[in-house]
């Protein structure tokens, strides 16, 4: 079963990086851009076939290790 | 007194801080990242700056889940001294032996150079040599340095006198100038300026070897 973690910076956490993304888009014309979040998807294939347990299984690892629950938030996402 | 440094693939400060030990009078051992034990009769372990796994995931995340760092954390549960600097402060973070988190810096840039510190405090084995309200020059080399913390993280170091160094000046978006932050218990130090290459008149500057001499002189 594949499964993706999308994780993001908190709300309210400072985005660098959000913001140079922002500032290239504004230099090359794409004016309106108030704000950009950036984050990371991370696509995992498991051998688990039971979707309730695929999703708490990942669950863990974001908790253990794919996102810093300090600065970052994660959602997993089913097919 | 004998000093541990970790080693991980792509620690590149390694040499250097095993050095700066050795000239405080340390006997050292590198230890790999993949030992699940420090040496016998360690009393500091350093982390060392670099790009431990190629900054994958995150700075210092993989690190910080490798076999060795078990082995520091019990060091530190026993009320071992540990340092972490730049790359090792990162590590000492994602274990959350030390409180809050490193991000890109406010400028993005890589920032290198070196950086006069306020020594905020020298209630602790590594800042005791230090002069009440002192400046230090350390070099920094990092992008990922902006320390943040919440609210209540930020209102407890500094009623509990952890900030161990601040900036002079904003530097790369830390709150309240943090460069360097000491556990509960103060015997874990995370930072991200470099005492290691401040350590040697060779290297043009000195203000770090009181930093390590001050360790060596520490109970164990």
């Amino acid at each position: 079963m594949k499964v993706r973690a999308v994780i993001k910076l908190k709300a309210g956490v400072l985005d660098p990086q959000g913001e140079a993304i922002r500032h290239a888009l504004g230099t090359l014309g794409f004016d309106g851009v108030e704000d950009v979040r950036q984050g990371k998807i991370i696509e995992l294939d498991l051998t688990e076939s039971d979707a309730t347990k695929a999703e708490a299984e990942v669950q863990r690892m974001c908790e253990a290790l794919l996102a810093n629950t300090v600065i970052e938030s994660y959602e997993v996402e089913l097919p | 007194m004998k000093a541990a440094v970790l080693v991980f693939p792509g620690s590149n400060c390694d040499r250097g801080l095993a050095m700066a030990f050795q000239n405080a009078g340390f006997k050292v051992e590198m230890v790999w990242h993949k030992d699940a034990e420090l040496p016998e009769g360690v009393d500091i372990v350093g982390v060392p700056g670099g790009f431990s796994f190629g900054d994958y995931l995150r700075s210092g995340a993989i690190a910080a889940r490798s076999p060795i760092v078990g082995a520091l954390m019990a060091h530190v549960k026993k009320g071992g001294h540990a340092i972490g600097i730049c790359n090792g402060f990162q590590v000492l973070l994602e274990t959350g032996l030390l409180p809050g988190a490193l991000m890109r810096n406010a400028g993005i840039r890589f920032i290198c150079k070196p950086v006069e510190l306020d020594v905020a405090t020298t209630r602790s084995a590594f800042t005791k040599g230090y002069a009440h309200g002192s400046t230090a020059v350390f070099p920094v080399a990092h992008r990922d340095g902006n320390y943040q913390a919440t609210e209540e993280i930020r209102t407890a170091l500094s009623a509990e006198d952890r900030i161990a160094f601040r900036y002079k000046s904003d530097l790369n978006g830390s709150v309240d100038r943090i460069a360097g932050i000491l556990s509960e218990n103060r015997r874990v130090l995370g930072l991200m300026p470099h005492p290691e290459r401040a350590a040697d008149p060779v290297l043009g500057l000195t203000d770090g070897a009181v930093l390590f001499d001050a360790c060596a002189a520490a109970d164990a």
